[in-house]
Formats: C-alpha cells, structure tokens, sequence
C-alpha cells in the first residue's frame, strides 16, 4: 500500500489545523454559516436529515488493518458504532458533532486518512477496481495511476473550484469492476501493439438527473502523458463547462452540446498549445509509486486445497460461500474473497464497529493486511490461502459476514435514501431490505443467477440505478414515495444506460413489480446459462412491459 | 395551516424544534405550533436571531396535523428527521421515546411493508 511521506503527513496534518481554526470561529460565530460551508465541506462534512454527515475518502478502495481498525474506534468513540460503505469507495459516519471533526480528522491522519475533496466542486477521490493487482484478468494494477492521480489532485488550484464536482476512475483488468464508464473520467489500462502500457481515456460519462455513458476521446495514451492528458481536460472543462445551471454543469453535458468530436478537438488541442513538460511521468516516478503496491510475497501452492473440497462436500452453507464469494487470485493456491455487507434484511453497506474490527484481524491474520472497499457496498480480502479458507469463513460467520451472495441478486446497492440523507425524496434501504428478504441468498437466488439490482432515493443517482441490471429510483409523487423502475442497465465494459419501464410503483407494490421482472426473466431466458442482462438483451423491454402492466393490474400511478 | 419551525443544532448537527419560549427543544412535542402567519413570522424572526448567536443552523417552518389528537410533521422526510433512520429504531430520537406519532403513513411505523 501506499504510505505517506513527509510532504503527505505535514499536508494533511497541516489541513486538520486548518479545519480546528476554522470550526472555532464558526462555534464562536465569526464566521456565518454561508462561509463556513464551503471549508466543511471540502473536509467531507455535509449536514444531513438527523445530524452532520463526514465522508471519509477510502483512496482507490484500499484499507490497511490499522486504517480499518481507527474507523471501527472512531465509530464507537465519537459516532454510533458503526460506519457506512458507499458507492465511490468512502466510508461515511451518520453522526458525528461539528465540535468533534477537527479531533475525528485528527485521528485520520494519525493512520494516513482524511476527507479532502470527498465533497465540493473538485476533483474527488478516485476510485479503482476492488481487484486491483490480485484479478487473474488484469493488464495493469489501476492503484499507482489512481495515486498519482490523487496527489495530483489534491488541493490543485485551478481545479479547487471547477464547474461541478468531478470523478475519475481507473480500471486495470479487461473486465470493468470500476464503472469507468459512468465517471468523468474513465481510464482503462491497455497496452498497444509494441506491447506499452497506457490508457483508452472515456470522457463524459456520468449518471444523475441525466444519465450518459463516457465517450472514447482517446484509444492509446502513453502512461507519461497521464497526469499531462487529464490537465488538459479539466482545463477544457473548467473553461467552457457550464456554470450557469447546477444541472447541467457536468463535463458530460459538455460533450453532449459540443458532441465527441468537439470535445476531443478542444482537448487534444488544449493538450498540444501548451508545454507540459512538468507534467510528463517520469518512468523512475511511475516506478517508485508501483513500489508502494508490489504484490505480496505469495508462494504459489496447489490450485485446489483439500481441506476446502473436504468442506464442500459436506457443508452447504460453505459450498454456497465458495461459490459467490470466493473468486480465483492471480497466484495459483490464492482466493479473493468478498465479504458481502449485504445480509438478508440488512442495511447495505453498513458494517458496525465489531465487524470493522473483525474484518481488520482477518486482513492482518489472513491477506498481508489488506482489505479492499468496492463499490458494490462490500469489503474484499485480496489474498486469502485457500487452505485458510475455511477459518477466514468460519470468523466471518461469527460476526454476521458470511452471507453468500456476492453477485446473487440480494447483492443490492443502495444508497442511504430518505432515511438519512437530505436530497433524498424516497427511501431507498428498506426496499432493499425488502427485495433481499424476498430473494435470499438460498437455492431461489442462485436459479435466478447473477444479476445486479441498484436502488437510488432520489436523481442524483448515488445508488448508481442507472446501470443496474433491474433499477430502482425512489421518487415523491404527492406526498407519497413511488419507485420508478429501469432494465437492462449494466456498469462494466459494455455499459448502458437502463431503459425505464414504463409508470412507477408504490412503495407496497415495488417488491413485486421486481417478482414480475424476475419471473419474466426465468420464462424468457434459453437456460441457466443466459443471465438476465443477456437475456434481456436478447428479447427486449417489451416482455418486461407486457408482464408488467397488461396481464396484472399494472402500476399504481 | 398549521407549522412550527425546526432546525438543527449548530454544534453537534441534532435536529431541533423551536419551543414556546423561544428556546430549542430536541424533542418534537416540546414545538410551538403556530396557527397564522404572523406568529410564524415572529418565530422565524427569533429563529434568525438563533441563527445569528451561532447556536443552530438552518431553522425552516415544516406544515404538523392533528393525529389523535397530538400533532406530527405532515410530509414523511419531516416525520423521519422528527424520529430518526425507519430502519434504524435504536437509533436517533424515536431510540428516546420522542418520536412523533407519523401522521404520513402507516408503513413507516414499521421498516417493512407485509405484502
């Protein structure tokens, strides 16, 4: 991982400070609330429905035990012993006091955390494939581009105050765990015919009240050009994004008035007009950032462990395990495990101060100290001896984080909704709470096969709904919440938007509106072997609708 | 119309409700509710001045109705800061008994809907 220096310890030290000072004056009112707003929330504190909010930046998703560890004592000393998993890699904290984040910050920084630039028209922290490093399928590990990135980012000047607020993600593997395509900035590591490594550059992607997929500006850009290619684009952004309408001040209605070729003309003349010699990556930086993330020294062991077979065999809740949450590492004798934040009737996402804890052990006991926030709301052990799978799962089981269903559809992002957050017009967890109850994490859901639901609370999109492969989207109508559903969303390398369905639901009705898509699914697929997204792909919205709205008694609304 | 005027404290960020006196109340049955615009005027006013001594953060009048016979917030997003998380009852102020009776829907009493 990568570990601060004396520039990095004195810089977030010194920000911390600057935070104290500030929220003195605002405590003893010197400053209004209008001023201080701006400083609390470039330091990641909103100010939600029940009290203030601190969203705590998780760069590229990757947490040491001790990192894990200072969130799981933070969440019992200052807030309400446990902590939130979000979709752009953060942890958030629903309760903690104004008076305590200058002394909360404090204790980030003392395990090399914070939560600069987790709000605020910026550059926010940049978010990485979960897999990073470990994926039997990736080209490159994304993290040391994503930390270059990062400290490239952090507090630039001119890009302190953009037009809105601006994600970037990077994906190292041929498959998109990443979402590229729904960020800012998409980067996609590739290597070119003479073998180089650089990246296809997505620009424009985004999803929100107007949901687009990011556009290929570039099919090849040379690792040195990264930091130089991405000054560029923000500089076009800054320049000529929108700044009249919060709405449409995104860099994707940028493209979308000035069209790809507009986009790419301005940017890759910006790129040429200026000497950016600066900001070329030298390949002795680029080497020493790749230092920080060298994989562990793992012995390479049999592929396949006895003692795990034995326990298949005669362990069904273990068989079951294995089968979603266990995924295969790069080193032969290696697993990747997911611990699914999703229990049966749960709150996705969250994930109490004893588990925290609990998943720190394991990180140090079992995966060289590394665990891993995805974006799918779960935490990752990246490297996991299959002969320790059996106690790695055996203490999951003890805290409640055994659930097997990573990627099974009780596997279900959502955001906080209305519940907690004060732009949400819906509720969004209970729904989910409710879907997975329906659904579990049994024989049903494995029929059933991989599918993705994703639940938003209001347009912004937090729940990502867009790509889900069935979409939720929590809307008010009349004082009343009614739930909008979309099809045929997906995140990864072939991303799309979902298509709506047709008129919304209620909140009584929605759980089985979803039953109707699902039982749609099962009687249109051509086996097992054909998932919902194919399938869906295949024969269209129109089974969906019909089942929907003509044979039953059709939505609510 | 009925209305009383809340906010959140500036300190710790808690949800807050303007009482008789002026003063501000964690809990919901301790508001002021204030039958005509005047009165909801003055309210505001004091609530500006609360504003300006740095002791709460942005006070806002919310619509309450009668519910047998006790008020509670009207629209669902009032009646969930008034209480707390529905998905969380140990936590917030329905963990302290000072939850309103929800006026809005009967499904919010319960974080799930029987089907």
């Amino acid at each position: 991982m990568y570990r601060y220096d004396e520039f990095d310890a004195a810089f977030v030290a010194a920000r911390v400070e600057q935070f104290r000072g500030q929220v003195a004056r605002r405590l003893a009112g010197d400053l209004t609330e209008d001023q201080f707003r701006p400083h609390r929330l470039m330091n990641g504190l909103y100010l939600q429905l029940h009290a203030y909010m601190l969203r705590i930046a998780v760069p590229y998703g990757a947490l040491s035990s001790r990192q894990m560890r200072k969130l799981a004592e933070i969440a019992r000393k200052y807030d309400r012993g446990y902590g939130h998993f979000t979709t752009p890699q953060n942890l958030q904290f629903n309760w903690p006091a104004l008076k305590d984040a200058p002394d909360i910050l404090a204790e980030l920084a003392s395990v090399e955390m914070h939560a600069i630039q987790t709000s605020g028209n910026c550059i926010r922290n940049v978010t990485a494939d979960h897999y990073a490093g470990v994926a039997a399928d990736e080209i490159a590990d994304p993290r040391p581009y994503a930390e270059i990135l990062r400290q490239w980012s952090s507090l630039h000047p001119e890009f302190s105050f953009l037009p809105r607020k601006f994600k970037i993600a990077v994906n190292g593997a041929a498959h998109d765990r990443a979402v590229i395509q729904a960020h800012d900035i998409g980067l996609q590591l590739v290597r070119n015919d003479k073998g180089e490594l650089g990246f296809a550059v997505y620009v424009g992607g985004g999803l929100g009240r107007t949901p687009l997929i990011g556009r290929k500006v570039r099919e090849f850009l040379p690792e040195r050009d990264l930091l130089a290619y991405a000054d560029a684009i923000l500089r076009v952004y800054n320049l000529e994004g929108r700044r009249d309408n919060k709405h449409k001040a995104r860099i994707k209605i940028l493209l979308h008035e000035k069209g790809l070729e507009g986009v790419r003309d301005a940017v890759e003349a910006e790129f040429a007009a200026h000497d950016r010699t600066g900001l070329v990556l030298p390949p002795e930086e680029i080497a020493r950032i790749n230092a920080y993330f060298a994989p562990p020294p793992l012995e390479a062991k049999k592929p396949v462990s006895d003692r795990v077979e034995r326990r298949r065999g005669n362990d069904a809740k273990f068989s079951k395990f294995f089968e979603s949450n266990v995924t295969p590492h790069k080193t032969p004798g290696y697993a990747i495990v997911t611990v699914s934040l999703k229990p049966i009737g749960g709150v996705p996402g969250d994930a109490s101060a004893d588990q925290m804890d609990a998943v720190a052990d394991l990180a140090e006991d079992y995966s060289h100290d590394e665990a891993r926030v995805s974006h799918e709301q779960n935490l990752i052990l990246p490297h996991v001896a299959l002969d320790d799978l059996n106690a790695v799962y055996d203490r999951l089981a003890s805290v409640g984080l055994a659930t097997p269903n990573a990627g099974l559809i009780s596997d279900i992002i959502a955001c906080p909704g209305l519940d907690y957050c004060a732009l949400a017009t819906a509720r969004s967890i209970p729904i989910a709470q409710r879907l997975s109850e329906r659904f579990g994490d049994g024989a049903r859901a494995r029929a059933i096969g991989p599918l993705k639901i994703k639940i938003s609370g209001c347009i912004n999109a937090c729940g990502h709904h867009h790509v889900g492969h069935i979409g939720v989207l929590g809307l008010e109508r009349a004082g009343e919440e009614t739930y909008q559903v979309t099809l045929g969303g997906s995140g990864d390398e072939n991303a799309a938007i979902g298509q709506i369905v047709g008129p919304g639901f209620s909140s009584e009705n929605i759980v089985e509106a979803v039953e109707t898509v699902v039982e749609t699914y099962m009687a249109q697929r051509q086996g097992p072997h054909e998932d919902f997204l194919a399938a869906f792909r295949r024969v269209g919205i129109a089974p969906f609708k019909e089942t929907l709205y003509e044979r039953s008694a059709g939505a609510d609304i | 119309m009925s209305e009383i005027v809340t906010a959140n404290r500036l300190a710790d960020g808690v949800v807050v409700f303007q009482d008789a006196r002026g003063g501000w109340a964690e809990d919901f049955a301790r508001a002021a509710v204030h039958a005509d615009a005047a009165a909801l005027q003055a309210a505001l006013g004091e609530a500006a001045e609360a504003v300006a001594r740095a002791l709460i953060v942005d006070p806002y009048a919310i619509e309450v109705v009668l519910r047998n016979g006790r008020y509670a917030p009207k629209a669902l997003r009032e009646a969930i800061r008034a209480s707390g998380p529905t998905v969380r009852r140990d936590l917030g102020k329905q963990a302290e008994g000072q939850a309103p009776v929800f006026a809005h829907n009967a499904s919010v009493e319960s974080p799930y809907v029987s089907l």
